[in-house]
């Protein structure tokens, strides 16, 4: 009942608002979009050929266009993350009328769009059954034992932005940036203030990371909130594997530093006027699991040091111009993921990509840092399984503008692969969705998990309204893509922020935070690119909890699926004929075969194994020969 | 008798569990809504009716995205110049890029004006002029925002061609660009700035973009020297 009558109000209003944009299209409409300046010379564009391409606009009944990736189902965005379904309700006045003065001067339906990005959803978290979905203005928890039939448990409205969210046992972590957010969730903000000076410091400000206790999942308990100087874009979850009572957050802050008045210690500036500026560094919040009030910050690591000359502001892509040079070096990171398994972290800061030895998690050292002339923004990483590879992000025009155009260059606002080979970074090559979108989707990588499809690197990730696109990076100089699902932009008209924040793989599902229409659960599909056996093989794998930014490694179980998928591999790659390849199946597929035929194939495989092309294809063989010998079903 | 009674219990039972599956459904669809309090205070439910309140949006807010249209809407302007006076294809895709963002964006300051009920430039007249640090102002002039070239400067750029064209241009751009930078400061010194999600987005996001793409034009400047 709910859901239709969100959808009928919702449809309206859209109804209302492509009105009043097509009353003003005969104007000079500033919400039309500006066509994309030609293609540079040399550079090749989105494919505007493809299905993805020129679908229907709409919020909810928006044509689709998928490949190995179906929608099972979407949940709509709770109640208080809607601005009131009635545009004459005085609070939608009470916003606008703090500038406009006359709100009559804004059309009714148009003051719904004021929103934007403050009730948007953001990133996800799992653990169990639970699903934690970030949003600008709080947190939304959903069950989602039956995927297909998920539901919303408990809202929490606490706003601030971004609501980056981590999840460890009893312990949710949320990420808050904004200038609006208050120590005690209350959504009013702060007064605008008219006269000239700084801002009024206030101790009711919070920017930092919020700590909540999720044991009653229906009465979540802030219980610690820490602050930090620049609060916090986004955090990472760091688990210490010799250290089981306490974990660690690194706080990514990529906003203005605030006065000391509200926060003591906290200044800005260059490390040369200021050498206790909060900028060149990140927060490292050490939070004892059974005492998390007693969080707090333990170190602040500057981790863009030179470590030859112990410059603070020592990341400056070695460019030796001068004054002209220490003006902007890189003073922060977006987003860090951590894959404790192999002691690296993989930073993604303002202008360079570095990597971090983590080893002892409190003291990260940076071990590499690289930057690239195609990139805008470094956004994110996640390495490969096997931590040889890492794939960067760029967020060019920070996911609110369209930059997928078949103008925009397919380097640009793309993914990024690199090889790590002792410690270093080492470029491979670029990945960007391939399909052209309109002028008013916004568009540029976001962020992806891998697909645990056991012998390949598969990745899945968000594109705003680029939508949801499935990449093989095993091969890091011929990345290809193997399933997608999108839909049309929310309007024609005119850019309304929407699309895929996050898109992860959990047990099974691939779940995209949609900023504008929800929740998407989707699964993967069977195509000539993945096979259902490789689906199955990677639905083998499950986790007890999900925070993509603390990666874990996947281990395979020597079971029939994940065999099966690695003779679907085999028998794409042709090494073996189509004989040995039914032989295989056989002997997989029967549960007490002959022993002697089994020998035999296991010969075979170790034969096959010792002639492989590369150690990959090796284990392949070794694992296929494993499971027929001790066959676990 | 007794099947009659046992008929009339069944009705009841099967209205009672129809009602109890509706209120379960319901209950699916609608999550408790809480708000919790600070570190250590209980947390409150709210109404299930709880709407979002839209974020305040202050004056200078405003005037930050009417002036940065124009100082966006400059650098478009000095990437239009490349074409007949460079051939430097590194300095050419750096200006493109440039462009096709710069020009983006100037629809995104556009559309977020509009909603608000507010002009797209910036009234001289209407400004209020008193917390500005503009000494000697030349009130007869185009008003520049923070970085923005000269007339003069604009003027040489025009009149540059091959690498003095390529030196003005990057000298240019990294004044330009750290105007930006400037603005974006000067947002967040004031009081109750910066509450709105997307325009606290998109500052932080000119603040980091902007500060990238001067480290590159840095590196391209020592280079060509």
């Amino acid at each position: 009942m709910n859901r239709v009558l969100i959808f009928r109000v919702l449809a309206s209003t859209l109804f209302l608002c492509s009105c009043f944009v097509a009353g003003v299209t005969a104007q000079n409409n500033p919400f039309a979009p500006q066509p994309a300046p030609p293609l540079p010379a040399g550079m090749k564009g989105s494919d505007a050929t493809d299905p993805r391409a020129k679908l229907k606009p709409g919020m909810f009944d928006a044509g689709e266009a998928s490949m190995g990736l179906k929608l099972l189902t979407t949940v709509g965005k709770p109640n208080p993350f809607q601005i009131s379904n009635d545009p004459s309700d005085p609070k939608v006045d009470k916003g606008a009328s703090i500038i406009a003065g006359d709100t009559s001067k804004i059309p009714p339906a148009m003051k719904l769009v004021l929103a934007g990005l403050a009730f948007a959803n953001s990133d996800l978290a799992f653990q169990g059954n639970r699903l934690f979905q970030g949003n600008f203005y709080g947190m939304s928890i959903y069950d989602i034992s039956d995927p297909t039939k998920a539901y919303p448990l408990t809202t929490i409205v606490c706003p601030g932005g971004q609501g980056d969210v981590s999840v460890y046992k009893n312990l949710m972590f949320m990420s808050v940036e904004m200038p609006n957010g208050r120590v005690d969730c209350s959504a009013e903000g702060f007064p605008i203030q008219t006269a000239p000076g700084l801002p009024a410091a206030s101790k009711d400000r919070f920017r930092g990371v919020r700590i909540f206790d999720i044991s009653d999942i229906k009465n979540p308990k802030q219980v610690g909130a820490v602050q930090t100087c620049r609060g916090s874009h986004t955090h990472t979850l760091v688990l210490d594997p010799k250290d089981k009572n306490n974990v660690y957050i690194y706080v990514s802050g990529t906003s203005f530093v605030r006065q000391d008045e509200e926060l003591a210690g906290c200044s800005g500036g260059t490390p040369d006027k200021n050498p206790n500026t909060a900028l060149f560094r990140i927060d490292v919040i050490k939070v004892p699991v059974n005492a998390p009030q007693t969080a707090k910050i333990v170190s602040s690591p500057r981790i863009f040091m030179d470590s030859r000359t112990n410059e603070i502001a020592g990341l400056t892509n070695g460019g030796t111009h001068g004054a002209l040079d220490k003006q902007t070096p890189t003073d922060q990171c977006h987003d860090i993921t951590v894959y404790s398994a192999i002691g690296l972290a993989a930073g993604a800061c303002e202008g360079n990509g570095i990597l971090l030895d983590i080893k002892d998690p409190a003291n990260p050292k940076r071990v590499d840092a690289v930057n690239d002339p195609n990139y805008s923004y470094w956004h994110s990483a996640s390495f490969s399984n096997d931590g040889k590879k890492v794939v960067f992000t760029d967020e060019w025009g920070g996911g609110l503008g369209a930059r997928c155009r078949e103008n925009d260059p397919n380097v640009w606002g793309a993914d990024s692969i690199f090889h790590i080979e002792n410690n270093k970074l080492k470029f491979a090559s670029y990945y960007k969705m391939p399909a052209a979108q309109g002028d008013t989707e916004n568009c540029v990588a976001h962020n992806g998990s891998l697909i645990p499809v056991p012998g390949r690197d598969i990745e899945v990730q968000a594109w705003y309204q680029g939508g949801i696109s499935v990449m093989d990076f095993t091969d890091p100089n011929h990345v290809y893509e193997i399933a997608y699902f999108d839909r049309g932009p929310i309007d024609p008209k005119m850019l309304v922020l929407g699309g895929s924040w996050s898109a992860y793989w959990y047990n099974g599902h691939v779940y995209s935070s949609e900023i504008a229409r929800g929740l998407d659960i989707l699964e993967l599909t069977p195509t000539k690119f993945l096979t259902q056996n490789e689906i199955n093989a990677a639905k083998s794998v499950k986790v007890a909890e999900l925070n993509v930014q603390n990666q874990q490694k996947f281990v395979w179980p020597k079971n029939k699926a994940v065999g099966l998928a690695y003779i679907d591999q085999i028998e794409r790659s042709g090494t073996l004929s189509a004989d040995e390849i039914t032989k295989l199946r056989n002997a997989i597929e029967v549960k007490n075969s002959d022993r002697k035929q089994v020998a035999n194939l296991v010969s075979m495989l170790e034969t096959k194994a010792a002639q492989a092309r590369n150690s990959k294809d090796a284990a392949k063989f070794d694992a296929i020969a494993q499971i027929i010998s001790e066959p676990v079903h | 008798m007794v099947i009659t009674m046992f008929g009339r219990l069944t009705f009841l039972a099967a209205v009672l569990t129809c009602f109890l599956s509706i209120s379960a459904l319901a209950q699916q669809d609608a999550p408790v809504v809480v708000q919790p309090g600070a570190p250590g205070q209980p947390t409150k439910v709210l109404p299930s009716s709880t709407r979002a309140t839209l974020p305040l949006v202050s004056k200078k807010d405003v005037e930050f995205m009417q002036g940065m249209i124009m100082h966006h809407a400059q650098a478009v302007e000095m990437v239009a110049l490349m074409d007949s006076r460079t051939q430097n294809k590194e300095l050419r895709l750096l200006g493109a890029r440039i462009s096709h963002s710069q020009s983006e964006e100037i629809g995104l300051m556009e559309r977020w004006l509009t909603a608000r009920g507010q002009p797209t430039t910036m009234k001289m007249s209407g400004m209020d002029m008193s917390d500005m640090d503009m000494p000697g102002m030349d009130m007869s002039k185009p008003m520049l925002m923070p970085g923005m070239l000269t007339a003069k400067q604009m003027e040489a750029l025009r009149n540059a061609k091959g690498a003095e064209f390529d030196r003005l241009f990057l000298t240019g751009m990294i004044q330009h660009h750290g105007g930006a930078l400037t603005m974006v400061k000067d947002l967040y010194q004031s009081p109750g700035a910066g509450q709105d999600a997307e325009l606290f987005s998109f500052t932080t996001d000119i603040d980091s973009g902007q500060r990238a793409e001067i480290r590159i034009m840095q590196n391209m400047l020592a280079k060509n020297h």
